[in-house]
């Protein structure tokens, strides 16, 4: 891959993130899903499991229709304070490019805004990406999101 | 430990402050009524670390999968009192994890395995059982005096703690005259431990929680099977049929501190992933249901085909089989407004690869993001916040209080009464 070419892709994987972030932050939960392959996997696990190798995540879903389930149960079930999200993300790193599968490695943080207005960071960690080309857009195959932040305040509701 | 720590402590100090050491109001006797006070009231919650969480109590440390070699520590809590649990050669060792020298937190590590454990301020060195071992410049350098001649060693050994294990479940306790932990935990929960833990487990990590709300709160909401289908919509929301289960909602004989919720499907289903995709989420008004039901998924591993079974160990212990997640959650006041909630994800050593995996799809329940229980930590804020003033106002805890014998039922507040009469009884109130 020539320079311009590593610098194309991650210009690519930059811009997916920034859709995705962008559809986090803006209430726009079921446009979400549709960033991911049908065949997916979709997991929030904190670093401490991460590292010692032990999978007990927070949220796993092994497919859209899954994805798609969390939606709907955020938007009819679930019970919790309304907020908003932003994603500060940086460190964006092509890990590995192999025969159409491209993988990523980059950092974010959350700041989340409660109902009576207050900001806090709610969540410092990392994506690990696993990223394919389907109908000309890059989707999702694989996300993994590894918070360093020991515990989640209160509850989570809306997705990393 | 003296029984001095024991009593409740003489506040010495100005008489606006002996006027602040008042007793609290119940009202009424069975528990039924509860001064909000006890929810946020710094006075109360440091009674509480002396009379509980260093009283006559076996506090939940974790389990023993997660030091399973010697050497291998973990460091918690005993109410706020940082401690460290331990696997010596000669067995299990729990210790405050302060330093006897001057104080200062001696291990600092979340997990790891160490044979020795050197405080880092001066490198005062303890054995992994608590036994001071190694003072550096005790015996002086080149002339200077060292320690004092009547230095003795074993005078400053870290404070052990009493620790025991029941099946894998480690608990500690500050008091001499603790009862033997099987008799602490009775005869009407130890069948409900035997069962989750009849066999050897595996620790699949751990997913934790910080509320900014009392810990009684979420006692009391593990002791609520009232409000299980009224605050959690998840399966009301995608019509998963529930009607026909048979309960179980049961404290302890003794003090009332303990509790055992069961919800149990009485058909004798082999396969109920079929049943609940066949009849159950078939959506009906609103039109909503699940694309993948693969998480409601039960697969049989106990003669009774219990979904839901929550028994609540006083007072940092709740075990916890849904479906087949299995949990061991460990309660950890932090202030009398917070407290942090840490779920200990286990299976089973022999599970086939199909039943680990739906164990780890079903922490997708549970936990801080859990479908049918993040609501919890919600409800609890709020009665939080509600509370902070007018705290001598209580509430009203009244469902099925005229038949508190009854124990085949979840429409019922039974248990949350017995859970304060117990702790009223411990708290001298």
């Amino acid at each position: 891959m020539t320079k311009l070419e590593r610098v194309q892709l991650w210009a690519e994987m930059v811009e997916l993130q920034h859709r995705y972030v962008s559809a986090l932050d803006n209430n726009r939960l079921e446009e979400w899903p549709g960033f991911f392959v049908e065949d997916c996997h979709y997991e929030i696990i904190p670093k401490e499991n991460f590292d010692a190798g032990l999978p007990a995540p927070i949220i796993y879903c092994r497919n859209a229709g899954m994805l798609r389930d969390r939606v709907l149960s955020l938007r009819n079930a679930n019970i919790y304070e309304e907020h908003v999200y932003r994603h500060a993300t940086s460190g964006m790193v092509i890990t590995s490019s192999v025969a159409g599968l491209v993988t990523t490695e980059s950092s974010y943080v959350v700041v989340i805004t409660n109902q009576a207005g207050e900001s806090s960071v709610y969540q410092a960690g990392k994506y690990l990406d696993e990223v394919i080309q389907q109908d000309g857009e890059w989707r999702y195959r694989s996300k993994r999101v590894v918070y360093d932040t020991l515990r989640v305040s209160t509850l989570l509701a809306t997705p990393i | 430990m003296s029984d001095s720590t024991f009593e409740p402590r003489l506040v010495v100090g100005t008489p606006s402050n002996k006027g602040s050491q008042r007793s609290l109001l119940f009202p009424q006797p069975d528990g039924a009524a509860v001064p909000y006070e006890v929810f946020s009231s710094q006075e109360v919650y440091t009674r509480e670390q002396e009379r509980i969480f260093r009283g006559p109590v076996w506090s939940f440390l974790g389990l023993e999968a997660e030091i399973p070699n010697v050497g291998d520590f973990k460091s918690t809590f005993i109410g706020d009192t940082p401690v460290v649990v331990t696997r010596t050669a000669e067995g299990l060792a729990c210790w405050v994890n302060r330093c006897a020298h001057r104080g200062a937190i001696v291990c600092r590590l979340k997990r790891g395995n160490a044979a020795r454990h050197t405080c880092v301020y001066h490198q005062w060195s303890f054995a992994a059982n608590g036994d001071l071992q190694g003072v550096p410049f005790r015996g002086g350098h080149k002339g200077m005096v060292g320690m004092p001649e009547d230095f003795d060693r074993q005078e400053h050994n870290l404070c052990k703690l009493r620790v025991d294990s029941y099946r894998g479940l480690l608990f500690a306790t500050f008091r001499d005259e603790t009862p033997p932990l099987p008799d602490y935990l009775g005869a009407e929960m130890r069948p409900w431990l035997d069962r989750i833990f009849h066999k050897p487990i595996v620790y699949l990590g751990c997913t934790r929680q910080y509320s900014k709300s009392n810990w009684k709160l979420y006692f009391e909401n593990v002791k609520d099977p009232y409000h299980a289908s009224l605050l959690h919509l998840f399966h009301t929301t995608f019509n998963i049929f529930r009607a026909g289960m048979k309960a179980r909602s049961i404290p302890d004989a003794s003090h009332g501190l303990h509790s055992l919720i069961t919800v149990t499907k009485q058909e004798l289903e082999t396969d109920t992933a079929a049943a609940y995709s066949q009849q159950n989420l078939r959506s009906m008004d609103k039109g909503f249901a699940l694309e993948d039901s693969a998480l409601l998924n039960q697969i049989r591993e106990f003669e009774e085909m219990t979904t839901n079974q929550i028994q609540t160990i006083f007072p940092q212990l709740v075990v916890q089989q849904i479906h087949n997640t299995l949990v061991a959650r460990q309660l950890l006041p932090k202030g009398p407004s917070s407290f942090e909630l840490v779920f200990h994800f286990f299976g089973y050593a022999d599970d086939t690869p199909e039943l680990r995996e739906l164990r780890v799809l079903q922490a997708n329940l549970v936990g801080p993001a859990g479908y049918i229980s993040m609501e919890d930590t919600e409800a609890t804020e709020l009665v939080q916040r509600g509370t902070v003033r007018d705290g001598e106002k209580h509430s009203y805890i009244a469902m099925a209080r005229g038949a508190p014998e009854q124990t085949d039922t979840v429409i019922t507040e039974n248990l949350i009464r017995r859970f304060w009469v117990g702790y009223q009884k411990l708290m001298g109130y």
